[in-house]
């Protein structure tokens, strides 16, 4: 390692970096219309309601329109963080994800403690060609999600790690 | 019985599943194969009637003196034939259950109409518990339960009761069980010398009014006391007007005389549930690596843990456990089930907290215990979203109550009382975070209130999960949480800075995190 020397009076901290690969660009559109779908159901019967009570009850209107207002903000924004965030990678000897967007969070399993892994494609995702992978450790806490993964890399990945689980196998407790 | 009773035969068992293969892969177990059927106790026939007819005897009462219609015979009868049906169908669950246990594995089959098998490899085996409630042990019964402690998401329950046989039997079963190189020669009659690990003291009676059976009982004294104020609320007032002419402060002798009474009861109800659960307490190590602790005076169970599958221990101490210098013993373990499996994991009364740690030490062995250790402190930052958090909500309230229609005095009275409650518990559940690594252990404490001291084995720790919120990212904060298959499957650093988090977690499991790392180098005053 040929780290530059440290000047005095600064301090070395560590960090976690992000890990190597992004999740399909088209998990923006996946989460968008995921984002699109849960706002409509909270706006759509709002509208519904401020038009059919909207001389009786005034304020509905304007509460509509700032809950519409606060659902269009979420769905442009929280798809695109995430694209961000989310990230993944896998070593020879570990998995390794990132994953949220206001509150983030970052997972290691090292591939020995592997127990299962699955792949999941809801009909949104099969519509976008995406897929989710978990992968399951003996804790009840541990598992990783993997989630937009365009489909083909999903499948590379579950291959890869099933054969690298097998070649490793023990309690994994 | 309308059933073939050779021990063994089993036609048209579930069609669906594998045939029961002998384990030997000698074909299927015929009835002259020598297998071992055996059925539970006969006693049985005798306890089960017994404990339904107890079950149903308010039901009897209520039928005989209010009666649910039709003349006094019609209900004799009635009830004698209910008797009747109960008797049946527990004599009928003994002549349908026959369980065996050979080399390789535990089967349970019964039932008549819904039949049922379960087996269990006997290399699956984790927990052997022995219960035996007051009817069994008159009958000198008890109840053995196998445990596998996998979760059953979705397949069948691993767990096999035998309800009940002989308490020897169940004894000798046990350790056959658990002891694996007692698998080859089953015949086991010497009992090995245990190791007494911990006995029960009485001093620790002390300890009973701090634990939540007291609070059980405090609630349980209230919800009868409103209950009686309500039903004779007139009388109470009557009262309260004999007591205005005798003294002159009536109100305040009787909340007095009542909040004595309802202590006193929350008291003896704590210190009886303490001593029935405890009484006799042993915690024991046994040949073959298995811990077992014994305790109980009316209902007497039996718990035992395999050492190889303990990842840790917790000293949890409550807020008034905490006042008494009182604390409990957690095991840490796979194959508990469940949250702590059903207080499966105590390996200790409510006992003083030097015994707690003492105890820890000599179920890790090794000394000092890793949960004495001492701790690093979390960073000042930590404290600050504590006291946010306990101060935010209690403003917001006083807000609100400042612009509700209520006297002005409700809001100074919230702040008064309130937020040095929510403060003191803020400060304390700083003061409780902490963190330390030993060579064996990940050591670990937080908890508001209720404050436990985890140390996790660095050998268990199956993966890390760090996670940081909006709030913890400006004040360069994580969360660090070591996963791990025993006991919660998590157990977190909370609020340590993100470079000493780090640094822990990456010492504590060598190389997992390493190829993630990057090192920064801050200068003072750029962050």
């Amino acid at each position: 390692m040929n780290r530059p020397q440290i000047d005095p009076g600064t301090t070395e901290v560590l960090r976690l970096r992000p890990p190597r690969h992004r999740v399909s660009s088209r998990a923006i559109i996946w989460w968008t219309t995921q984002a699109a779908l849960e706002v409509a159901a909270v706006v759509i019967p709002l509208g519904i309601a401020a038009i059919v009570w909207g001389t009786a009850l005034p304020w509905l209107v304007p509460g509509t329109g700032v809950v519409a207002a606060i659902g269009l903000a979420y769905l442009l924004v929280m798809p695109r963080w995430r694209f961000r965030v989310h990230r993944w990678e896998t070593t020879d000897h570990a998995v390794y994800t990132a994953q949220g967007w206001i509150n983030q969070e970052w997972r290691v399993a090292p591939m020995s403690r592997i127990q299962t892994v699955d792949t999941e494609r809801g009909p949104l995702q099969q519509l976008f060609g995406l897929a989710t992978v978990t992968v399951t450790t003996a804790s009840a806490a541990g598992a990783l999600r993997l989630v937009g993964l365009d489909r083909a890399v999903a499948d590379d990945l579950v291959a890869q790690l099933t054969e690298t689980t097998q070649a490793t196998r023990g309690d994994a407790t | 019985m309308p059933r073939d009773r050779r021990p063994g035969h089993q036609p048209a068992f579930h069609p669906e599943r594998r045939p029961f293969v002998s384990p030997r892969g000698g074909g299927l177990v015929s009835a002259s194969g020598g297998s071992n059927w055996q059925r539970l106790d006969p006693r049985m026939l005798a306890v089960t009637p017994l404990r339904l007819l107890g079950g149903f005897l308010p039901v009897i009462a209520v039928v005989l003196i209010i009666g649910i219609g039709g003349d006094f015979g019609s209900r004799v009868y009635g009830l004698l034939a209910g008797v009747l049906f109960v008797l049946i169908a527990g004599t009928l669950r003994w002549f349908t259950t026959r369980y065996r246990i050979d080399s390789d594995r535990v089967e349970l089959r019964s039932g008549l109409l819904f039949r049922s098998a379960r087996s269990i490899p006997r290399d699956r085996i984790r927990t052997v518990d022995v219960t035996a409630g007051l009817v069994h042990r008159i009958f000198r019964l008890s109840v053995l339960k196998i445990g596998t402690g996998e979760r059953s998401d979705g397949g069948e329950s691993r767990e096999l009761t035998l309800d009940a046989i002989a308490a020897s039997e169940a004894d000798r079963v046990r350790q056959r069980l658990l002891d694996p190189s007692g698998a080859g020669r089953d015949h086991e009659t010497v009992a090995p010398a245990a190791e007494v690990l911990a006995a029960l003291r009485w001093s620790w009676l002390r300890f009973a009014p701090l634990t939540v059976s007291s609070l059980v009982a405090l609630g349980a004294v209230g919800g009868a006391f409103a209950q009686l104020v309500n039903d004779v609320g007139a009388e109470a007032v009557d009262v309260g007007k004999v007591g205005q002419r005798l003294t002159t402060a009536p109100l305040w002798l009787g909340v007095t005389v009542l909040t004595v009474v309802i202590l006193l009861v929350a008291l003896v109800g704590s210190v009886l549930v303490f001593i029935e659960a405890w009484w006799g307490f042993r915690l024991v190590r046994e040949p073959g690596g298995t811990l077992r602790i014994r305790r109980g005076l009316l209902t007497t169970r039996s718990v035992s843990l395999e050492e190889r599958r303990l990842r840790g221990v917790a000293v949890v101490e409550s807020l008034l456990l905490r006042a008494g210098r009182g604390a409990r013993t957690v095991a840490v373990a796979t194959g508990l089930g469940g949250h702590q499996g059903h207080g499966r994991g105590n390996l200790l009364p409510p006992a003083p907290t030097t015994e707690a740690h003492r105890v820890s030490g000599v179920v890790l062995a090794e000394m000092p215990s890793p949960t004495s250790t001492l701790l690093h402190r979390h960073p000042r930052a930590a404290l600050r979203r504590r006291l946010v958090r306990a101060a935010v909500p209690v403003l917001a309230t006083a807000v609100a109550l400042w612009f509700a229609p209520v006297p002005a005095w409700a809001m100074w009275l919230t702040l008064v009382l309130l937020l040095p409650v929510t403060v003191l518990l803020a400060v304390d559940a700083y003061r409780n975070l902490g963190h330390a690594l030993t060579s064996h252990y990940l050591v670990t404490r937080h908890g508001a209130g209720i404050r436990a001291t985890v140390a996790l084995q660095r050998s268990g720790v199956i993966g890390w999960t760090v996670s940081q919120s909006l709030f913890q990212r400006r004040l360069d904060l994580v969360t660090v949480t070591a996963t791990t298959a025993a006991g919660h499957g998590a157990y977190a650093i909370i609020d340590v800075s993100t470079s000493a988090g780090l640094a822990v977690a990456r010492q504590a499991v060598p190389e997992l995190l390493d190829p993630f790392l990057q090192h920064e180098v801050v200068v003072p005053g750029t962050h």
